[in-house]
């Protein structure tokens, strides 16, 4: 009790003291899990949107497939996009393994699938509510998606949120297509795994404190923004 | 109303609507003409919201053809057409949001739109709201607002499905005066209703509907003094209907 006690105090002392080392590790996967979760947005909430409104043959099976992916495995995910970058895959002429983008590509197919399901989800409700009306307007297929997107808007943020939540805590995926590579691809959650083997716990504790720090800043500020959104739209 | 000539009147042929084997309506014949407001009565279950969903395109018929002077159902015909539902389905946005989108989705110029917005609201008195989040008026408000929302594309036939039930007396009022206005203004008014006063009131004619049949047709007037049907009699006189 008396080392985590001591340990805590190490890593508190680390964060007021403006460490370096550990801020470019902070300000790069917040980095990385932002595009992560940027990218995903532009393919999840389209994607959402349309399985919520459209009606086709085999949507039930994408639904499926598309909630069953809200399950898949960092690991399985690290090495499919590893063998994809790699010298010898279809995409290693663009030589982006062990560099950052190739961590935001492998965050992108895991967080994707979350925030697609979850639009999907959302939408639909609102879908049955508004469907009729929209038609009435002669809405257009596409004219509802908008529609919909932007009146869910505010729901739709706990998607992101929940996208981001994946992305930041993400090891499994990152450090086999990042290397955890020192100034270029170290991210908090590989360096908390790489400093606790190497007996540096006063790092990893910090690390793992500014990780729960930030998830809890980036929920407040989103519930912060939906609250005032809700209130003045009343939803 | 718009001038694209004359939208009626309607035709309907040969019309029935089922699901599973159930006929839910059945209308070999119906004209309704330009002439004045159409109330569409008949007891709950009778098929008169399916009728009107029907009228406007909403949903299409088993079999038989509706057609509007001479072009079917929907489609072209639909844009030119407003519905109110009984329960007004207002979008998450503030009461001028809502107007607006109206008429975006009828492609009103930008700069035309904050004049049509503010002459809709204070048509619906409800200017003192434009910048109200819609869901938080009062039912008969949120009516209103439906129907100058409905107006705001300026159609030629506007359906209203049952749009003063559950509102109070003076909230019924204030919709009915919108509604008798849009139809001096030119709009073509099929409704739903069950208020008989209202009916007679702002009919021209009724359409009198029992269990997806079109029991009687006529002239308001004549239908409140001497229904023809019994069904109809029946439900003048407040009197159970199997």
């Amino acid at each position: 009790m008396q080392d985590f006690a001591g340990t805590f105090a190490h890593s508190v002392g680390l964060i007021l003291s403006g460490d370096a080392e550990l801020w470019a590790v902070v300000l790069l996967s917040l980095k990385v899990s932002l595009l992560a979760v940027f990218a995903s947005a532009v393919i999840g909430l389209p994607l959402g949107a349309l399985l919520a409104v459209g009606r086709f043959r085999g949507r039930q099976a994408v639904i499926v497939l598309v909630n069953a992916l809200m399950g898949l495995p960092p690991v399985v995910v690290g090495l499919s996009v590893y063998m994809i970058l790699s010298n010898s895959g279809p995409l290693g002429v663009l030589q982006l393994l062990y560099t950052p983008t190739a961590m935001i590509i492998a965050q992108t197919i895991l967080v994707a699938p979350i925030i697609a399901a979850l639009t999907r989800e959302l939408l639909e409700g609102l879908n049955n509510e508004y469907a009729e009306q929209l038609r009435s307007f002669g809405v257009s297929r596409m004219g509802v998606v908008a529609t919909l997107l932007w009146d869910g808007r505010y729901g739709l943020s706990t998607a992101l949120l929940a996208g981001f939540g994946r992305a930041i805590a993400e090891v499994g995926a990152v450090i086999i297509v990042g290397g955890n590579i020192n100034h270029v691809t170290r991210v908090m959650t590989t360096t908390i795994a790489l400093e606790t083997s190497r007996g540096n716990l006063a790092l990893a504790m910090a690390l793992g404190v500014l990780l729960i720090l930030l998830a809890i800043m980036v929920n407040a500020s989103v519930a912060a923004l939906g609250m005032s959104g809700r209130a003045a739209a009343n939803v | 109303m718009s001038d694209r000539g004359a939208p009626l009147p309607v035709t309907v042929n040969d019309l029935t609507y089922r699901v599973g084997g159930q006929v839910l309506l059945d209308i070999p014949s119906l004209e309704i003409s330009q002439a004045w407001p159409t109330m569409i009565l008949g007891p709950n279950g009778a098929g008169k919201s399916l009728l009107l969903r029907l009228l406007h395109g909403l949903i299409a018929p088993t079999s038989g053809t509706i057609r509007f002077n001479g072009q079917m159902a929907g489609g072209a015909v639909g844009r030119r057409q407003a519905m109110v539902f009984q329960k007004p389905v207002l979008l998450r946005r503030t009461v001028a949001a809502n107007v607006n989108y109206a008429l975006k989705v009828h492609d009103v110029a930008r700069a035309e739109r904050k004049g049509r917005i503010s002459a809709l609201l204070e048509q619906g008195g409800l200017s003192d709201h434009a910048g109200q989040p819609a869901r938080t008026l009062s039912g008969g408000e949120q009516q209103r607002l439906a129907i100058v929302r409905a107006l705001a594309s300026d159609p030629d036939v506007l359906f209203l499905d049952e749009p003063t039930s559950s509102l109070d007396p003076s909230a019924s009022l204030a919709i009915e005066d919108l509604i008798a206005r849009a139809a001096r203004g030119g709009a073509k008014v099929i409704m739903i209703t069950h208020d008989l006063g209202l009916a007679q009131r702002l009919a021209g004619d009724i359409v009198f509907l029992h269990h997806g049949r079109v029991c009687e047709q006529t002239r308001a007037p004549e239908f409140f003094a001497h229904p023809k049907s019994h069904e109809a009699q029946a439900y003048l006189a407040s009197k159970l209907v199997l």
